[in-house]
């Protein structure tokens, strides 16, 4: 197994995660402050990509698509948060799954509707080719501005919710809620601003991934349990956690894709190998959460005392 | 309540006319949703085209097309097809893309004694012993371009090959063709998830193999990502990329534009074929559909104008199941593709043409034919085919 | 007054076949089959949701279970359905049991997570299966014999057979509610400490009702597979058990035919609106929202308390 390969695949986990990330992060603190779970998260990502893509191709400018679209999922995730999602912080985890299940069906026909099943948007041109990391790998540059973003991102986070005094505010509504409230936090305005925030990185997000996946209807399902697998992972509230665990699920299910099959192939009969590989690794993420479950049952970071 | 009743009244069937060969219904199954919906949707327009050139009819009798979407789900495509042939009694079913749905509506469609005639995808499982009297395939037999591209990188002279599918019977079918025509040595066989977009850890294994050509059998949206990725990553220029005729198709080209250059590929169909009915179906198709035709298009007038000639040559007489079966295996059309005939278990016998993706006289960029890399191939399990 | 409905909706069941055969409504019989079949999973869904208070997402897993078992046996020649289909439901209530018992240890949104991660890992068991089909899917040579001189083949034969298991399931389920089992799940359901503090073993009385809708969950996965005569993975992915979910919620959480409700409800519907709109799921959608925001006791909910009230 050469080096190369290793680097490689790492970058590619790295990438992942990061991206991974960026979605956990918005839903851990949803969950984390307002005790909701949001299956409709998954859609507000779609809705950032079918903007960036709708945005690129009317300014001629993928990055000022990107953050059009940020600020338009941002307005659509606060308007969401106010009109619907307002009404089940006070209601049971099993009500909250199923309305926002069914504003992830309602989601998934609008945007059909609207824009139709699918949208193309490309890598801006400048990026579309590759980069000499090290001799003997060319990494593709588009992926590798993804990583920037993501660390960027993850930076400006930390800083926001160390350093600020809105950061401050989150962080206590996330650990202590009744407290925070008794403490005269305006929580109302608070919950607003988070979901918009958490939006925004959805949008972030979806716009980035847009490119190398595809901009489709139901884009939100696939990602979407991923990102919970990670906030389970990291601890619900937790913005470390959620990066600790999205980076662990990103190059876990990337090496184990990558690396399994083979590996399989040195003890099983090929056949069997390669039936059971791609399957196994499939599953490997779900065995590390449910191991994970079993002796930290909060969570790697739980930000709950 | 009223809309309730309307809606019950309107679904059920007119049950007092037996049905009257007054018209042809064909039931179109097909992928028209999620990221391979141009697939469908070429299919369906090449189809319709035939159809409208005849004045809206198949072989005289007026035709009803009826599309279902079976968004690449057999399970969904299963209920299309119990509602075609059971509420809507179709003639013909038609339409399918992947070979997964047509593995999971062919066993319905043949109970019912009702003719399937596969545009695209023609698993393997039908050439041989479970080849079936009303089953037929108008594309070619699926493991056949794999055959053709496995011949043409053995000709080449290239040593070191990496193969790559989607772990389904398409892949699994183009894997036993390649392999069957191919001599060299195989470095890496991979296989991805139906579905899957993003291949960066598949190229990072490519990278690690150091092949000198690659073949890859990644249809509509996953071969539209993988080719981006795979320029992305640099690996272009040393590794030659080669496709079925699908893989670089009009739709893949108007994603991927210049890079495509220089790209080979395997097909049954070039745009640039000389002949008349060939010509005519590219013009005719610009015009309606103001883009030029794939593949898959070409498919799917072809499977028109077979169903056209064929209920021509029964004189309409659908009902008789016998002689329809007999003027739809004599193929008695002129073929957009040249010649055309069906072998004993009802799947193409055809030639198979090297294309390269090139610019054209007017600055397209398009396929040009380079030659012919097997001819009246039919496939390797025909002999086990029983019917006559 | 309640009695009289259950009557004449029984009366109709048996009736339909009888009138939609004249009528042409072959199609429709096979539909009224699989609504039957949903009803069935729902049903064991709402047994362990509704009753039980779990919130499994999920049990999509049990049902599939239940039909590859099916599917399995029959693709090794085993087509008896005296055979499978007990197989079926005792595999998937096995599985059920296993997965329960990791899973009950967790509480609240690990718990939710948890039983769809296992949801999760079962179906790409089911994608790897490549022997049985994988990605593909497992189409069923003939559906399952069942002896008597009866021929499943026979839409309006199994249709009977369907409407009998079902009828025998909520038959099954009243007797277990209104039993001392059914009182102290729904006891736990309400205050899992106070039982606890009284000193029931409730881990063992939870494991015991999400074994137990397992394992009915598996006998409508077993029919299910015979309804398409097609297994595949798709019937294991987590929408599927999202779907069960808005069945058993649109129908009445805890309620005896909330299943049975919800699955006519949902699956009526989206036959009704997809003959006019491929944008089904808009309607179902808002449907499903309108009801967890302004009538959380489902149809059947609504129904109890304009009769009361």
């Amino acid at each position: 197994m050469s080096g190369i390969l290793l680097l490689e695949q790492s970058l590619n986990g790295l990438q992942f995660g990061l991206m991974l990330f960026l979605l956990a992060a918005g839903l851990t603190l949803v969950f984390g402050i307002m005790d909701m779970i949001n299956l409709a998260h998954g859609s507000l990502y779609m809705v950032g990509a079918f903007l960036a893509a709708t945005f690129a191709e009317l300014t001629g400018s993928f990055w000022l698509a990107v953050g059009l679209s940020l600020v338009g999922t941002a307005l659509i995730g606060m308007a969401l948060e106010m009109s619907v999602l307002r009404r089940l912080y006070a209601r049971d985890h099993l009500s909250q799954v199923l309305a926002t299940f069914a504003i992830i069906l309602i989601a998934n026909e609008l945007v059909r509707i609207i824009w139709g099943p699918q949208v193309p948007l490309s890598t801006p041109p400048a990026l579309a080719g590759p980069v000499q990391i090290v001799p003997g790998l060319d990494y593709s540059s588009y992926r590798l501005v993804i990583i920037a973003v993501g660390l960027a991102v993850a930076v400006l986070l930390y800083l926001a919710v160390a350093r600020t005094r809105a950061g401050m505010l989150v962080r206590a509504g996330a650990s202590n809620r009744e407290m925070a409230i008794a403490m005269g936090v305006n929580i109302k305005r608070l919950f607003t601003i988070v979901f918009g925030f958490g939006a925004a990185l959805c949008a972030i997000a979806g716009a980035m991934l847009g490119p190398i996946l595809a901009v489709q209807v139901g884009m939100g399902e696939s990602i979407l349990i991923l990102a919970f697998v990670v906030i389970v992972i990291g601890g619900i509230g937790s913005i470390r956690g959620a990066l600790v665990g999205a980076i662990l699920v990103g190059v876990v299910d990337t090496m184990g894709r990558a690396f399994l099959p083979a590996l399989l192939r040195e003890f099983l009969r090929a056949d069997l190998a390669s039936a059971l590989g791609p399957a196994l690794a499939s599953i490997l993420i779900y065995v590390l959460m449910a191991a994970i479950l079993f002796w930290k049952p909060q969570g790697l970071f739980p930000a709950r005392g | 309540m009223k809309r309730t009743l309307l809606a019950l009244a309107t679904a059920v069937p007119i049950v007092f006319s037996a049905h009257a060969a007054d018209k042809v219904k064909v039931g179109f199954i097909s992928t028209l949703s999620g990221p391979n919906a141009a697939i469908g949707g070429d299919i369906r327009d090449g189809f319709n085209l035939a159809i409208k050139l005849a004045g809206g009819k198949l072989g005289g009798l007026p035709a009803e097309v009826i599309v279902a979407d079976d968004q690449l789900n057999p399970d969904v495509a299963k209920q299309n097809a119990d509602r075609l042939l059971k509420r809507d009694r179709v003639d013909f079913v038609t339409g399918t893309v992947f070979s997964n749905v047509v593995l999971a509506i062919a066993p319905q469609v043949l109970e019912s004694k009702t003719f399937f005639i596969g545009p695209n995808a023609g698993p393997a499982q039908y050439t041989g012993a479970q080849c079936n009297p009303f089953f037929f395939v108008s594309s070619w037999p699926s493991e056949a371009y794999s055959e053709a591209a496995g011949q043409y990188v053995t000709q080449r002279g290239f040593k070191n090959v990496v193969f790559l599918a989607p772990n389904y019977q398409g892949g699994k079918d183009a894997a036993n063709g390649f392999k069957r025509y191919y001599k060299g040595k195989l470095a890496e066989e991979l296989y991805t998830k139906l579905g899957q977009l993003d291949y960066a850890a598949e190229l990072a294994q490519i990278r690690a193999a150091k092949p000198d050509a690659l073949y890859v059998f990644l249809p509509g949206g996953m071969g539209i990502n993988f080719i981006k990725q795979f320029v992305a990553s640099g690996m272009s220029k040393d590794i030659q990329l080669v496709v079925p005729l699908w893989g670089s198709d009009q739709d893949i080209i108007r994603a991927v534009g210049d890079p495509m250059l220089g790209l080979f590929s395997l097909g049954h169909w070039t745009i640039d074929l000389d002949n008349p009915a060939n010509k005519r179906f590219v013009a005719e198709f610009e015009k309606e559909y103001k883009r030029l035709p794939t593949g898959y298009a070409a498919s799917g007038y072809d499977t028109g104008l077979l169903l056209d000639a064929s209920i021509r040559k029964v004189k309409g007489k659908i009902e008789d199941k016998e002689a329809l079966r007999a003027a739809l295996k004599s193929a008695d059309f002129k073929s957009v593709r040249g010649d055309f005939k069906f072998g004993a278990n009802q799947f193409p016998v055809q030639s198979y043409y090297l294309q390269v993706v090139a610019k054209t006289a007017d600055g397209k960029i398009a396929h040009k034919t380079m030659g012919t890399v097997l001819t009246n191939r039919g496939d390797a399990y025909v002999q086990d085919c029983k019917m006559k | 007054m309640r009695r009289w409905v259950t009557l004449a909706v029984a009366a109709a069941a048996v009736a339909f076949p009888l009138v939609a055969q004249p009528l042409g409504w072959d199609f429709y019989i096979g539909f009224a089959s699989r609504i039957m079949i949903y009803a069935l999973a729902a049903s064991s869904l709402n047994l362990v949701l509704g009753y039980g208070g779990m919130v499994s997402f999920g049990h999509a897993a049990f049902v599939g279970a239940g039909a590859y078992t099916v599917a399995i046996l029959m693709a090794e020649g085993v087509a008896s359905a005296w055979i499978a289909w007990p197989l079926a439901v005792v595999l998937a209530g096995a599985l059920a049991a296993a997965i329960g018992a990791v899973c009950l240890r967790t509480r609240g949104v690990y718990f939710i997570m948890i039983t769809l991660a296992f949801a999760q890992m079962i179906y790409y068991v089911a994608v790897g299966m490549r022997a049985y089909g994988g990605e593909e899917g497992l189409n069923l040579a003939a559906r399952s014999a069942v002896g008597f001189g009866l021929d499943l083949k026979d839409d309006v034969t199994f249709y009977y057979v369907v409407l009998a298991i079902l009828a025998a399931a909520l038959f099954a389920l009243r007797r277990a509610m209104d039993a001392r089992f059914g009182r102290v799940i729904e006891a736990i359901r309400e205050n899992e400490t106070r039982m606890e503090a009284i000193g029931f073993p409730t881990y063992r009385y939870k494991l015991v009702c999400f074994a137990l809708g397992g394992a009915v969950a598996g006998l409508a996965g077993a029919l299910l597979a015979n309804q398409n005569s097609y297994v595949n993975p798709n019937l294991l992915y987590w929408p599927q058990s999202g779907a069960l979910m808005i069945m058993v919620i649109l129908g009445g959480v805890g309620y005896l035919y909330g299943g049975l409700i919800g699955a006519v409800a949902l699956l009526v519907l989206e036959e009704l609106v997809s003959g006019y709109t491929i944008h089904w799921q808009l309607g179902v959608g808002a449907v499903l929202l309108a009801i967890v925001l302004f009538a959380p006791q489902g149809l059947a909910g609504l129904l109890a308390r304009r009769r009361d009230g």
